[in-house]
């Protein structure tokens, strides 16, 4: 609008002219779109699609300034950088750095691990993302009978101190950060991290990365836990009050929608589930009497990048606004790094075929772009072969160029948001955050999100949204090309990596020489302090370091912690 | 028909999570009319011949996505073979390389269905398998 002019009486009659200016301008874009629909009802549609999205949202054939009417850019954008942040969490974005190329690998022993990271960084990945193996993931050593032929398979198997040592060999802990995919005993393998990086001369205050710890949506989702919500929580939270004074540049949570988006939901319930969870934890840390803005800036977040490509680039948006309006409006964060929503994002693992798989790269392709286009910190994509095994260093290599090719050919990055003000993405982005405050009120009324994953409400919803998409690719409403159209009858076989037995064996062998040269007593002595400090509810951080200092193996500090915690048991329902 | 239902245990062998595929799977199997009892995830191969054996199942399928395969199912079709389950069809799926398909079908493991697999296809070989033995199980 124009500049206040002196007369009063001017500047009135100048109001209502522009009032009625754009009246104006609204009522024959109205008449223009009444027109275009008539004859566009008259034009044949393709039947070969309901022009909605792959979560089901219906997408109507064009957007209008009708549909932003009530468009605010100061309350609903403002600038990148600011308040609430829907343009991006940093000023300038990409302008003063790209996002972190971040693949996550880990294969095998911590030895051969070593030497991908090596050959990843010697590439210009920028920070390393660890992928373990299932012991791993559920806090058993390498050596339990339950491990037997999943040892070293889908990640590296940790068992202890001196398997963090190995696989952190050579790179300095204090320069390169590291992400960790952990959960139920994310606490040991921080507590493994930070002694290695101790052990390197670089202190807690300098080591730099990520732990995901993010338990509730294990419980929804990917399912690698080990103790009940409520102490699971306790931990975490634990993790955070120590973290705020000695770790403060780790981020010591990254909260997931990739697994509950995996495991079926749609783009808005991942947004809203995994909101919701972010929520609990704040809302834990309050309870133990923490100051929000002490730990907020914390806490990260990690989408998954599924193949609609707007609505993922919207879901990006929305999360962004959402997380800010709670966390200064509800929870009273003064801090705009409380309020600022940072992400790591992956493509859909869930979306590659094993039919044709070279397609597959195509879909990365496009699913890194919208991670770009939605303001993602840093970014996996994954391999082609990923279906079909972990992946060999060629089909990595690709993933790779992949990022760089958007990074340094396209031209993306070069401007901020560039899809804002878009009338199609700004609707699709008011829409997910409207869908996504009708599920939170949904989750509230079962009492919370521990609530509803004790009476196994997510897990239900999500299962039936996985077999609703297995229907729609079934019956042909969905189409997947190389699956259910366009099918090659001689398909082109790919060399894939294969992961032999050898791995569980010279685990056993390194775990039997561990426990064979350490000073057993200490070991002993420092268990039973962490076990005192579980059943006195004292903060476990301090004893968990002493027991990995001593060598105390994860299955050991597991065991220690189910004695006086307990155990999960999954409501099981399909 | 007087034909006894097709009873089918689907079971998530070892420590692996993902547990997506084995609930469509069930789902779609009960859809099809068959008896579905589904064990939960982080089951030992003892505790599914267990459970196999105590519900009495025609049918026993694994979702392995842990690369895990190799050890898992043998280790079933061995312990089923020991309880005395020899016309038991142990089948399943996951991400399983076709050249270990081979191996553990010459084991005696049945048909594995990887990623992209029709639901319609598990639930047609199931049914097959039945008429093919002269078996008279029904799905109706």
């Amino acid at each position: 609008m124009r500049q206040v002019l002196d007369d009063p009486m001017d500047a009135g009659a100048e109001l209502k002219a522009e009032l009625e200016r754009r009246r104006r301008a609204l009522a024959e874009v109205e008449e223009a779109l009444r027109q275009w629909e008539a004859s566009a009802a008259d034009t044949p549609q393709r039947e070969d699609s309901d022009f909605s999205t792959v979560s089901g949202r219906e997408i109507r054939p064009v957007y209008t300034p009708l549909d932003r009417q009530a468009f605010d850019y100061t309350r609903d954008l403002g600038m990148p950088g600011e308040y609430p942040f829907t343009r991006g969490p940093y000023a300038t974005m990409y302008r003063t750095r790209l996002w972190t190329k971040r693949l996550f690998s880990g294969f095998a022993t911590a030895e051969e691990t070593n030497e991908r990271y090596k050959f990843l960084l010697a590439r210009g990945q920028t920070g390393l993302s660890v992928a373990f193996d299932f012991p791993t993931l559920m806090g058993y050593d390498s050596d339990d009978p339950l491990c037997e032929g999943e040892v070293g398979k889908c990640g590296v198997a940790i068992s202890s101190l001196a398997d963090m040592e190995t696989l952190f060999d050579g790179i300095p802990l204090d320069k390169v950060s590291v992400s960790m995919t952990i959960n139920g005993p994310a606490i040991m393998l921080y507590c493994f991290l930070l002694v290695a990086a101790e052990k390197q001369g670089v202190g807690s205050d300098q080591v730099r990365g990520t732990i995901q710890n993010d338990i509730l949506k294990e419980y929804m989702a990917q399912h690698a836990w080990i103790f009940p919500p409520r102490p699971a929580l306790k931990v975490i939270t634990d993790i955070f009050e120590w973290s705020s004074s000695h770790a403060p540049l780790f981020n010591t949570i990254s909260i997931s929608g990739y697994h509950i988006r995996e495991a079926g939901a749609t783009a808005v319930q991942e947004l809203a589930y995994t909101l919701k969870n972010g929520f609990t934890y704040v809302e834990e840390g309050i309870r133990r009497g923490l100051d929000v803005d002490e730990f907020a800036p914390r806490l990260s977040f990690f989408w998954d990048v599924h193949n609609d490509f707007f609505e993922e680039v919207a879901k990006f948006r929305a999360g962004r606004r959402i997380w800010a309006r709670h966390m200064k409006e509800i929870y009273g964060a003064q801090r705009p790094e409380s309020w600022r929503l940072r992400t790591h994002a992956q493509t859909a693992g869930v979306t590659l075929t094993a039919q044709q798989p070279h397609n597959n790269i195509v879909r990365v392709a496009y699913q890194a772009l919208a991670a770009v286009l939605g303001g993602t910190q840093s970014l996996h994509t994954n391999a082609m072969d990923e279906t079909l095994a972990l992946p060999t260093e060629a089909a990595v290599r690709i993933a790779l160029r992949t990022q760089q090719i958007l990074a340094f050919e396209t031209g993306i990055p070069n401007t901020i948001d560039p899809l804002a003000g878009s009338y199609f993405v700004e609707t699709l982005t008011d829409e997910m955050e409207r869908d996504a405050e009708a599920i939170f009120s949904e989750i509230d009324e079962l009492g919370g999100v521990v609530e509803g994953i004790e009476n196994g409400y997510f897990q239900a919803r999500i299962a039936s949204a996985a077999s609703r998409f297995q229907k729609e690719v079934e019956t042909g409403r969905q189409t997947i090309v190389g699956v259910n159209e366009f099918l090659e009858d001689d398909e082109a076989e790919i060399e894939i990596l294969r992961i032999d037995e050898s791995a569980g064996e010279s685990q056993r062998e390194r775990l039997a020489k561990l426990r064979d040269e350490r000073d057993q007593a200490a070991v002993d002595a420092s268990l039973e302090k962490l076990g005192a400090a579980a059943s006195n509810d004292q903060n476990l951080m301090p004893p968990m370091l002493d027991a990995v200092r001593a060598y105390a193996t994860l299955g050991e500090i597991r065991s220690t912690l189910v004695n006086v915690y307990g155990r999960f048991k999954e409501p099981v329902a399909f | 028909m007087n034909d006894k239902k097709i009873r089918v245990l689907v079971a998530k062998p070892g420590l692996d999570g993902h547990d997506r595929g084995a609930k469509v799977i069930a789902a779609a199997l009960r859809d099809a009319g068959m008896e579905v009892i589904y064990t939960g995830l982080h089951q030992t191969p003892e505790k599914i011949a267990a459970t196999a054996l105590q519900e009495d199942v025609d049918v026993v399928a694994l979702s392995v996505l842990s690369g895990a395969h190799m050890t898992l199912f043998p280790r079933v079709v061995d312990l089923l073979q020991e309880s005395g389950m020899t016309d038991v069809l142990v089948t399943g799926g996951g991400i399983i390389p076709a050249e270990d398909a081979e191996t553990l079908q010459a084991k005696g493991v049945g048909r594995l269905f990887g990623p992209g697999t029709a639901t319609t296809d598990a639930v047609e070989y199931i049914r097959a398998w039945f008429t093919d033995r002269g078996v008279g199980r029904s799905t109706e």
